[in-house]
């Protein structure tokens, strides 16, 4: 009986307080004196748990545009690989979930910590941001700097006055209730 | 409670408590991946080849959309004519071009080679692309037209421009076998409006194979063979050979080339070679390939202060 009800009490936590989007936004800006390079994703997944503050993505690598083709061409084959590694994933938990009250409207600031992993390699990472909370949306900020060095992406000497060492990346997700 | 049903219930405990919050999370992403997994979209082979061309003739990679590829291409002379020619170097042939890619599949180019003075023309559609789970080859279509602007040897007899004007239509199947190594087949049909033998075919028909093995991630190898057919061709003739090796460097593509083919439109190196590769008759040649984004893609038209 007891088991029964555990088993049911963990069925029902699971399928209750899930928000998820699957067009939410990811842009990254590298700025050096010789070229700026803006890639945008539009088409990144997220999965957000409003009752234990998990939070999951996943991101295709493919799916970043860029201005020029070939950038977007070199990004893929040289520096991400992406036909090796096609995903970048985040899985973490907001950190102060009791100070946001969902069922109010309202901007909350948050702080997300979580195991990110770019290039096949896993780093734990603590970034802020805001949730927003309007009727029946939840959305998400956050902009956080990375390094393409802490994630094994080799840039050669030739092009490394075109790509900034540090690599300021935005996110924008807007979730709904999941079905 | 019995002893069994003790532990049973222990472990279903344990599981329930302690267990099920550290599954949490991975069981939250195998939901994303399966519910991303429905509406994915199809994963095309990207980058075959490192440019619109092996060496001499087109591979089955476009220009993108929206971007002009200007390309220089030099070949010197036979590196058999010894230290007197420079090994060939005193000697060059060029050919620029600009090619411009409409959208996706469909790309046009226009060309001018000093080789005869000849003007070229092709368009370019990407029919298939090879796609995990979809089809296993890409298929391009290019047809091509050739305007050789040299003066007629003969003035003195009845010449028509259209004497000077050739056309040749090729399929290209490509395939990327893995990261490194990629192959494609060219079959080829040239036509001549008037062939300069009594005894020559109206249409030479040839096919080619070409392919490209990665040393590296930004240098590859590149070999191109096209075989004529043995009773379309033009008398005299050889069968094109190119080796080369693509050398990518940000913005630009270096091509360096070795080829018995001193022209570089499809009539002038499928069906006029008449180098002797192994005899010594090679060219040492070079293209650089430079992209420039004309039109951008829609989600950066506007400034990046709007988006």
């Amino acid at each position: 009986m007891v088991v029964a009800l555990s088993g049911l009490i963990g069925i029902e936590s699971f399928s209750q307080g899930l928000y998820m989007t699957r067009n939410g936004k990811v842009s990254f800006f590298s700025r050096t004196p010789m070229e700026n390079i803006e890639a945008v994703n539009n088409e990144v997944s997220s999965i957000l748990n409003l009752e234990t503050g998990e939070v999951v993505f996943a991101i295709l690598v493919k799916s970043f545009h860029f201005e020029r083709a070939l950038m977007e061409e070199h990004f893929n084959e040289n520096y991400m690989e992406s036909a090796k590694l096609p995903k970048s994933t985040f899985q973490g938990k907001i950190t102060n979930l009791s100070s946001i009250d969902f069922r109010k409207e309202g901007n909350y600031p948050a702080t997300v910590e979580g195991d990110l992993t770019i290039h096949g390699v896993k780093k734990r990472i603590t970034s802020s941001g805001t949730v927003t909370v309007a009727g029946e949306k939840v959305s998400v900020t956050s902009a956080l700097n990375l390094k393409p060095g802490d994630y094994d992406i080799a840039i050669p000497a030739l092009v490394a006055d075109k790509i900034a060492e540090t690599i300021e990346v935005k996110i924008n997700c807007q979730y709904a209730p999941k079905k | 409670m019995r002893p069994r049903n003790r532990i049973i219930f222990g472990i279903c405990l344990a599981l329930a408590v302690f267990s099920f919050p550290a599954l949490a999370q991975e069981d939250l992403m195998d939901m994303l991946e399966s519910e991303t997994r429905k509406d994915a979209a199809p994963d095309f082979a990207t980058a075959t080849f490192k440019t619109t061309r092996i060496i001499n003739g087109h591979s089955v990679e476009n220009v993108a959309s929206g971007v002009l590829d200007l390309r220089i291409s030099h070949r010197f002379g036979f590196i058999n004519g010894g230290a007197y020619e420079l090994f060939g170097l005193d000697q060059a042939t060029m050919r620029l071009g600009l090619d411009y890619g409409l959208n996706k599949r469909w790309m046009i180019g226009v060309g001018r080679s000093t080789y005869q003075k000849q003007f070229d023309g092709f368009t370019k559609f990407k029919l298939l692309r090879q796609a995990k789970g979809g089809s296993p080859i890409t298929v391009n279509a290019v047809g091509t037209m050739m305007y050789k602007s040299l003066k007629f040897e003969d003035p003195t007899r009845d010449n028509y421009m259209t004497s000077n004007v050739f056309y040749s239509g090729q399929l290209l199947l490509g395939r990327k076998f893995s990261e490194g190594i990629s192959l494609q087949f060219m079959p080829t049909v040239i036509h001549y409006n008037l062939v300069p033998g009594a005894l020559d075919p109206n249409d030479v028909f040839a096919i080619g194979a070409g392919g490209r093995v990665k040393l590296s991630k930004r240098i590859s190898i590149n070999a191109e063979y096209y075989y004529q057919l043995p009773d379309y061709h033009l008398s005299g003739t050889e069968n094109s050979l190119a080796i080369g090796f693509d050398i990518e460097t940000g913005g630009h593509v270096f091509q360096l080339n070795f080829t018995n083919s001193t022209g570089m439109t499809e009539r002038s190196f499928i069906s006029e070679t008449t180098g002797k590769f192994f005899e010594g008759d090679i060219h040492f040649g070079f293209t650089i390939s430079r992209v420039f984004t004309i039109v951008k893609p829609k989600a950066f038209k506007e400034g990046r202060e709007n988006r």
